[in-house]
């Protein structure tokens, strides 16, 4: 049924297309238009032209002055985001003036010129002095813009300050895995062939440094104070991209990358700021990497520094939640490894500490 | 050469000189045709064709995007399994539609479409030759082309589904099919598909650029070349330099995947299995991707560019503003677009110095852009415009232009770019500036040469709603996602209700489906204007547009070999439209300045001097 409706109406709508053809050819004919080089069409062209510019721009302007439902720009919560941020505002001013401008010539000129009877169009073909003006004005124009954007460009992507929190974030198909130094503050080695169902990121227990690091379930960030994240993926390439903070780099398999920043804003103040009550960071993944690349999620907190200490102190290293990997450490730094990762302490200690950092 | 017989004056009752040529068999005319005339309409047909698969998989994921609600249960009896239990589109297909699109779209109509349509149609007619410097070859480059449709229009039928790693199809994702479906054999066929559709390019590139420089009639200079062969004859070099670098990619990424070396992968743990890849890199096939990649949208756009100085200048009754510098300005884009491809890699990992440089070089290109946007707009100062449907689709072709032109600003702009890469910012840009300028290029070109291709005149009202609906309907559809963009919306996203930052703008993205459904929609009318008007459209003129080039000299439907007599000669560029002194607003090229004294200038006049010819019949006289 539906489809002889769907055919039924693919022939009526043929059939209305070739009647307007036929009436627009008799029309042109009655008009005498069929053998005249520019028909009467021309000025209703014209004036189209003149109508769609008007229309544009009153459009252009309505929706990029506030008349959306809703607000296109994200909170920004980042440091380098405010230089980025104005680099993108001075930009939209240029270009939405050289975009407003050419369009009002373009469509301007097309109407105001139009074909008229015994009108003859002047012989203009060329005008150094105009070529040079418009070759050299965009070319200074975009000296500066490029002058100022390789300067942030340069100091985003330049070392991370020395007292970073460094955090590993590590894609693969369709979540992140984070990984904090621990009490050493060091990230240990990796190696993807350490990888399994429980050791997610491959952490490589032959290295030292990776007895006392752990993997909480959340991206907890300190405000104010620089992150370096590292970033590496799994599987295929995904992209670690946060709006909010203005970020993004991609989490390449086999070529670690990275990209520091420093958050300006606590959860609790974006709460706030933005009148959500439920508001979180969001980690995003960008670049496709499959089925379930449009979910592929992380939270992200953002507190207080002195928050971020007690929380960062309290964590259990992973080896010390899965001592069963003790047995990837080598013999000779076995001992070692108990004691950093706090395997070795009594476990009621730990528990009474545990309780006392988190009445605080 | 005699120009004895030239046509100086088209309303000269014109014999067709049918003895030139022998019969053909229907086989030698319509299907392996050597003829450029025939080889060019039959990618104009095939590019249709592309354009509305293309176009249709678009529209299948706006209906996702801009509904995700709706049941899309109606498309089973197409799309079978890829429609869910529970009526929905399958996520993993919404990323096969998205790569198919795109492939289409960049690859089949407007590389194959636009090219390799109106190189083929003009490059000969537009030079005065006879037809390509080989004809073999250039059917060869059709019948590969068809090769490669053929597999890639299979490929959207297998059961693993086609690609469906992006139309950039990155690797490791395009290498593992334990990562997505579409990298199975649906990717094994993309990448067959693209070695002939290269294959197919290339003997196409040589083709034009043999004959624009051997085949061109006595007298036409390449300082009197029409604009739309300057614009092909530096594409299909474009495409030579950078078609084989993909082909490399390609190989590459066939070896990865087949026969287990280690070019793009490295240290992969899928599927609960560490693989033995060591020492790959993926940012190795980026770079050897956009460098094609890159050059390909000038190869795409600057054909489109082409067309449009010629017929705006045509429509304005006016010569092409800075004939001289739009010629320096496609030389300048060609060779900068070259040395701009990490532009699309900045949050890549790529080492951010080489990130600067690669700023720097971005930014550049966007002067001689300019250049050819003030130039197009100053051509239509003080002109006396014509508004056929081609001059309107070329005026939206320069509003796309200048519009999309802008927002590289922002992405070229390293530091921007950190957070609008990948969004819809992204796609806004390119649509508008690559996508659009270079469809609407297309749409122009069929308007503007559709009399010397059929014969016959495609109907005016017809086009100007196809132009209005569609025009008004892409800037409805591509403005908001400029928004969209903004806000940090990702692309290649199935749906935005995982993330609370994209909650936003669920009517935006309604009311764009709806403007996309509609353009679409629009483009039947073109459809049934173009199949009607081949069979029952007015008889054209020899001239309808009153041009300069020397198509418009050839018989009303030009048979094998072009020109019934001898090739004209040519005498003076082609854009005297309106000399002072003249008589007419238009001098074709073809007419000797000795014959035009009224109208000379200084240097003209002395060149009319040194002019030998055979006196022509005197139709004119003035």
């Amino acid at each position: 049924m539906l489809n002889l409706i769907i055919i039924l109406a693919v022939i009526l709508v043929l059939a209305i297309l070739i009647a307007v053809f036929r009436v627009t050819t008799l029309v042109g004919i009655v008009k005498g238009d069929a053998g005249k080089y520019v028909t009467s069409g021309n000025k209703v062209q014209a004036a189209l032209c003149l109508l769609f510019l008007l229309a544009g721009i009153v459009g252009f302007a309505y929706y990029s002055l506030g008349g959306l439902d809703d607000d296109f720009v994200q909170p920004l919560a980042s440091e380098h985001g405010v230089e980025t941020d104005r680099l993108f505002w001075i930009t939209m001013a240029i270009t939405s003036f050289v975009f407003i401008l050419t369009q009002i010539f373009l469509f301007f000129f097309a109407f105001k010129y139009q074909y008229k009877e015994g009108n003859k169009a002047t012989f203009y073909p060329h005008n150094n002095t105009l070529e040079i003006i418009w070759t050299a004005v965009p070319a200074v124009v975009l000296t500066i813009l490029i002058i100022s954007g390789w300067k942030t460009w340069t100091k985003i992507t330049g070392p991370a300050p020395e007292e970073s929190e460094i955090i590993e974030v590590m894609g693969y198909q369709y979540s992140w895995a984070v990984r904090y130094g621990g009490a050493d503050k060091q990230l240990g080695d990796y190696d993807f062939k350490k990888i399994d169902v429980v050791n997610q990121v491959g952490i490589d227990f032959s290295d030292k440094a990776s007895f006392d690091d752990f993997i909480p379930t959340k991206l907890i960030l300190p405000k104010g104070r620089p992150v370096h994240l590292k970033i590496r993926a799994r599987d295929v390439i995904h992209s670690v991209y946060q709006p909010h903070f203005r970020l993004q780099m991609n989490a390449v398999p086999g070529m670690p990358t990275r990209f520091w920043f420093v958050p300006t804003k606590t959860t609790a103040e974006m709460r706030q700021e933005t009148g959500n009550p439920d508001f979180q960071y969001e980690l995003v993944c960008n670049k496709i990497c499959g089925k379930g690349h449009f979910a592929m999620k992380y939270l992200i907190e953002v507190v207080e520094p002195e928050e971020y200490d007690k929380w960062y102190a309290s964590q259990d290293a992973w080896l010390k939640q899965n001592d069963d990997y003790l047995s990837q450490v080598p013999e000779e730094l076995k001992e070692m490894a108990r004691i950093a990762s706090g395997i070795e302490n009594n476990a009621e200690i730990q528990e009474v500490e545990n309780a006392v950092v988190s009445n605080n | 050469m005699s120009v004895a017989d030239i046509k100086v004056d088209e309303h000269l009752a014109h014999d067709d000189h049918g003895h030139d040529h022998h019969e053909q068999s229907f086989i030698q005319k319509y299907i392996f045709s050597e003829d450029h005339k025939t080889i060019g309409k039959q990618f104009l047909i095939a590019g249709i064709f592309w354009a509305i698969i293309g176009g249709g998989l678009s529209i299948i994921f706006r209906l996702q995007l801009g509904f995700p609600e709706m049941s899309l249960e109606w498309l089973r009896p197409i799309l079978g399994t890829w429609i869910t239990d529970a009526g929905k589109l399958d996520s993993e297909f919404y990323l096969a539609l998205v790569t198919m699109h795109g492939t289409i779209m960049v690859f089949f109509v407007l590389t194959a479409g636009l090219s390799g349509t109106f190189s083929n149609f003009l490059i000969p007619l537009q030079i005065g030759a006879r037809d390509m410097a080989s004809g073999f070859m250039n059917m060869l480059s059709f019948w590969f082309f068809f090769l490669a449709s053929v597999i890639m229009f299979v490929s959207l039928f297998i059961e693993t589904g086609p690609a469906a790693g992006g139309w950039t199809i990155y690797p490791p994702l395009s290498a593992l099919p334990q990562a997505i479906q579409g990298s199975g054999t649906g990717m094994t066929l993309w990448l067959v598909s693209m070695v002939f559709f290269i294959a197919s390019q290339l003997l196409g590139g040589i083709n034009y650029i043999t004959t624009v420089i051997n085949l061109r009639t006595e007298g036409m200079s390449f300082s009197r070349l029409p604009l739309t062969i300057w614009a092909f004859f530096i594409t299909a070099i474009l495409g030579l330099l950078s078609f084989p670098v993909l082909f490399a990619a390609a190989l590459l990424l066939v070896f990865d995947r087949s026969f287990g070396t280690s070019f793009y992968l490295s240290e992969i743990y899928i599927n609960g299995e560490a693989l033995p890849n060591v020492g790959g890199s993926p940012i190795l096939f980026q770079h050897l991707f956009w460098f094609l990649g890159h050059p390909e949208v000038y190869i795409v756009i600057l054909p489109a560019l082409g067309m449009t100085s010629e017929i705006i200048s045509t429509n304005s009754r006016k010569p092409i503003f800075g004939y001289r510098a739009m010629i320096g300005s496609i030389l300048a884009i060609a060779f900068l677009s070259f040395i701009v491809w990490a532009h699309h890699m900045f949050v890549s990992g790529l080492n951010p110095f080489l990130g600067s440089i690669f700023m720097f070089l971005t930014l550049i290109i966007a002067v001689p852009s300019a250049v050819k946007a003030f130039n197009y707009i100053t051509t239509l100062w003080k002109g006396n415009i014509v508004f056929t449907p081609a001059m309107l689709f070329s005026i939206g072709l320069v509003s796309f232009f200048v519009s999309g032109g802008v927002t590289g600003l922002f992405l070229g702009n390293s530091a921007v770019d950190i957070s609008l890469h990948d969004t819809y910012f992204v796609v806004a840009h390119f649509h508008l500036v690559m996508g659009s300028a270079a469809f609407f290029g297309l749409m122009a070109g069929v308007y503007h040469w559709f009399p010397k291709m059929f014969g016959r005149m495609i109907d005016e009202k017809l086009g100007y709603l196809h132009f209005w609906l569609t025009f008004v309907g892409v800037y409805l559809v591509f403005f908001p996602l400029h928004y969209i963009g903004i806000a940090g919306f990702p692309r290649r996203y199935y749906s935005f209700t995982s993330f609370d930052a994209f909650s936003t703008f669920t009517d935006l993205n309604a009311f764009v489906s709806v403007a996309a459904i509609i353009t679409f929609g629009a483009q039947f009318i073109f459809l049934f204007n173009f199949v009607y008007s081949i069979f029952r459209g007015r008889k054209a003129p020899l001239n309808p547009w009153r041009s300069n080039t020397l198509e418009w000299t050839t018989p009303r439907v030009p048979g094998h070999g072009n020109w019934p007599g001898a090739i004209p000669a040519v005498y003076r560029w082609p854009y005297d439209y309106s000399k002072p002194g003249a008589e007419e607003d238009f001098i074709p090229q073809n007419v000797p300045y000795s014959k035009t004294p009224e109208s000379n200038l200084d240097h003209e006049a002395e060149l009319a001097k040194s002019e030998n010819i055979t006196p022509a019949p005197a139709n004119e006289t003035k």
